[in-house]
């Protein structure tokens, strides 16, 4: 895990002393909201809809079992004892105090934490795979290229108002666990023919409104260029990404409105102006960085076999692990979507669990998943029961990891000023329904995603099954779509028709459900049937 | 106290004044011949100071950078960050005259605007002095090489020291 | 618009951030002190905001039912009382269940 030095200690603490010193000012009146706002907001801190929110970083997903503690302590201290894992694999508190925000970010950054750019119209935190450095799938680790841009885009002094905001994924194998391909950046570190490493570049995806699929725009940077490319395709953005339209300003517009050729074209042209500019860090740096991604000191080849006589655990463990690098260690998904419960929810307490339990059988080491559940990624096979019974009693055990009760589902109007229906009562009932009838089980890998606006913080146009709530005359409405991925099969799911009320919305996704039960051809996954049989017949079970 | 701002430069030296409310890191005279438009300048042969808006491609310039004396970049709102790009290409550029930043600059976006080679602030509003000594004194040090001569953490790290940073 | 509808201001308390409704004289926390600020609403808005009373201050188009002012739009519904998913954390806990059936 990557240790703050002196150096990065330092620019956290300052950045404190700023913030503070930002809300003083606002309280005292010398810097006007619309003056504070964009301020406030790169320190992660959002007046929602209840009281203001702040988001705190947890870069590329990877936490230390006292940066959970800690977390968990400024649950009980500064908020109502509960905190929400988001999307961006970050966490926020929802009843944030302005006067106690100064103290929040001091306490963490006692843990090596911050909530620096965490929104705004910057480069916020970068995402990466939940199962890096552990997973049996990858190149390599690709978090110490995240780190190195994270320290890249910190405090950049040229792109701190960029047109909107900017997210960047790093990931490191063909399998696509981070929705790489749907962020503003995506990078693949890849091995070229040579055996050497590098960087492929795909630029101007996301979801929101107009939802695209990153191009590939460079399938080889070499690691010793890869801030310069960066760097680039942020300077070709911020000049000329449209600053007319907040709803045209994201790169994936600029992108699509030249012609990815015409984008490569300004953005090589840039770099190649920037290479004799000494932009990039001494590669000294990163291998530096790489140190702290070294393997913990796995035990040689543990008991490989689990015990699988208790049928409970044995469904836990095919449902909630994945494989490791390393013989007899398995990577473990703590489901954090409990029948009939918020997703991404996690109380102190739970908070505090989790952390011991990393500490006890993940090297200290827990992942914060971009679908809102919490991974302990190096845990020994031996180890595995005491782990899931520890997680049962805490009603941490759900056995649910990608199934349809797994749902991603954005704070919606509960929480959120900018929503237009409620996603958390939806994913609720969905859970409930399904678990009551026993199809979980049957319906296999099925992602399900809420979003509560067409922000699609819930990636629905990334689900097997997507629902967008919408406002129509005051009343929530949700529509459904069907078809999205968000893995390396990236696609954007369709609508399939009119909207539903709350409860509309539950029996149609059980109608969508039912028609791949009995179309569904040996071995095919919901998104599998619904490639081969098209729209169709959704649509006749659904509105015929 | 934050560079430039140094008690033994005299006003007229240092901070300006060019009005009451400009901030100047430089220590030559105040340019003051008029800023004219990108079109302007190009199409005359003998202004020596332009005014950038948002829009303008700052690479127009380059050409004719040594009869520049002045350049003005202007901020309609400080939210609008393509001067930042601007200032950082004129000085990657080696352009060494004055480089004002105009219009909507707050003292929260000061310390980056110099870090892309912005060396005078004509700001709308009056800025606080102590609040921009606080501002440019904040951060210890920077990540991430600009247009400026502050070395970044990842050269201090591996004791690469400033001969790296000279143009 | 019926007599039975107002215009409530709301905004949020700059220092703790809490949802907050004029009261003609004041802020509260609870929708029910909330008064009909009328044509007035705009200028007592922009007053109050510049003098750092409230954040972000906005109108909200209700209507009096019971003697409480019931929003028309369910976001300022949910905004009055809190998380529809967390009614231990409504603003009337005791009154959590009429509140969430109020609210949608
Ligand atoms: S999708 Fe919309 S409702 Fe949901 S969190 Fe994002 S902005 Fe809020």
């Amino acid at each position: 895990m990557y240790l703050y030095d002196q150096y990065d200690q330092a620019m956290v603490d300052a950045r404190v002393a700023e913030f503070r010193d930002q809300c003083q000012r606002r309280i005292d009146g010398k810097l006007t909201e619309d003056q504070f706002k964009p301020l406030r907001l790169m320190n992660g801190l959002y007046l929602q809809l209840h009281a203001y929110m702040l988001r705190v970083a947890v870069p590329y997903g990877t936490l230390k079992s006292t940066q959970m503690h800690a977390l968990a302590d400024i649950a009980d201290k500064y908020d109502r004892g509960y905190g929400h894992f988001t999307t961006r694999q970050n966490i926020q508190y929802n009843w944030i105090k302005l006067e106690d925000a100064g103290d929040i970010l001091a306490d963490l950054a006692k843990v090596e934490m911050h909530a620096i750019q965490t929104s705004g119209n910057c480069i916020r935190n970068i995402s990466s795979d939940h199962f890096a450095g552990a997973a049996a799938d990858e190149v390599a680790d690709p978090r110490p290229y995240a780190e190195l841009l994270r320290q890249w885009s910190s405090f950049h002094p040229e792109f701190s108002y960029l047109p909107r905001k900017f997210k960047i994924c790093v990931i490191a194998s063909d399998r696509d666990r981070a929705a790489m391909k749907l962020h503003d950046i995506g990078i693949q570190i890849v091995r070229n023919d040579a055996g050497e490493l590098g960087a492929a570049f795909y630029v101007g995806g996301g979801m929101g409104r107009t939802p695209m699929i990153a191009p590939l725009i460079r399938d080889f940077v070499p690691l010793d260029q890869l801030i310069t490319y960066a760097e680039a395709c942020l300077r070709v953005y911020n000049r000329y990404g449209r600053r007319d339209n907040k709803y045209k300003a994201r790169i994936k517009i600029l992108v699509h409105e030249l012609g990815a050729a015409e984008y490569t074209r300004q953005v090589e042209e840039e770099f190649a102006h920037l290479l004799d500019q000494g932009v990039e860090p001494p590669f000294a740096e990163l291998k530096r960085i790489r140190t702290f991604f070294e393997d913990p000191a796995f035990a040689q080849s543990s008991a490989a076999e689990i015990d699988r006589s208790d049928p409970d655990f044995a469904l836990w463990v095919d449902r909630n692990t994945h494989p490791h690098k390393v013989e007899g260690y398995t990577s473990a998904v703590i489901s954090l979507k409990p029948v009939g419960g918020i997703p991404g929810d996690a109380s102190a307490e739970q908070m505090h669990l989790m952390a011991d339990l990393a500490k006890d059988y993940s090297f200290d080491e827990l992942r914060v998943m971009h679908t809102q559940n919490i991974v302990l990624p190096h845990v020994a096979k031996s180890d595995l029961h005491a782990l899931w019974t520890a997680l049962e009693d805490a009603g941490l055990g759900s056995p649910n990891l990608d199934t349809v009760e797994d749902i991603i589902a954005c704070p919606g109007l509960d929480y959120c000023s900018l929503a237009n229906a409620r996603s958390i009562p939806v994913a609720q009932k969905i859970s409930e329904r399904f678990a009551a009838t026993g199809k979980t089980a049957a319906l296999g890998e099925l992602k399900l995603k809420i979003s509560g606006c067409i922000n699609a913080c819930g990636h629905h146009h990334a689900g097997h099954i997507g629902i967008l709530g919408v406002d129509r005359k005051g009343v929530e409405n949700y529509q459904l779509l069907l078809g999205g991925s968000e893995a390396e099969d990236t696609a954007l799911a369709k609508i399939t028709g009119p909207g539903f009320s709350e409860d509309g919305i539950v029996d149609a996704v059980e109608k969508a459900a039912d028609v791949y039960l009995s179309a569904r051809e040996d071995g095919e996954r919901f998104l599998d049937t619904y490639r081969r049989i098209g729209m169709a017949p959704f649509k006749e079970a659904l509105y015929g | 106290m934050a560079e430039g701002l140094s008690s033994t430069q005299t006003p007229a030296e240092g901070r300006g004044p060019l009005d009451a409310t400009s901030l100047r890191f430089r220590d030559d005279d105040p340019v003051l011949d008029p800023a004219v438009t990108v079109d302007a300048f190009t199409a005359q042969g003998n202004a020596v100071a332009v005014r950038i808006e948002p829009g303008d491609d700052v690479r127009e310039l380059l050409p004719s950078l040594d009869r520049l004396a002045l350049v003005e970049i202007n901020f309609p709102t400080f939210g609008d960050g393509r001067g930042y790009s601007a200032a950082r290409i004129l000085r990657e550029a080696g352009y060494r005259g004055e480089l004002r930043a105009v219009g909507d600059v707050l003292v929260d976006q000061i310390a980056y605007l110099r870090r892309c080679g912005f060396d005078a602030f004509a700001p709308e509003a009056p800025l606080d002095p102590d609040d921009v000594a606080a501002a440019l004194d904040r951060f210890p040090h920077v990540y991430q090489p600009a247009a400026d001569e502050r070395n970044p953490i990842w050269n201090l790290r591996h004791g690469k020291g400033e001969e790296l940073r000279d143009e | 618009m019926s007599e039975n509808t107002m215009m409530l201001i709301t905004g949020n308390d700059l220092l703790t951030g809490a949802v907050i409704w004029w009261t003609g004289s004041d802020w509260s926390v609870h929708i029910e002190d909330a008064i009909d600020a009328g044509d007035a609403a705009e200028s007592i808005a922009a007053e109050q905001e510049a003098a750092r009373k409230v954040n972000v201050p906005y109108l909200v188009e209700s209507t009096m039912q019971d003697g409480v002012p019931r929003p028309n739009h369910i976001k300022d519904r949910v905004r009055a009382l809190g998380p529809t998913v967390r009614p231990d954390l409504t603003i009337k806990p005791d009154t959590a269940a009429n509140a969430i059936r109020e609210i949608v």
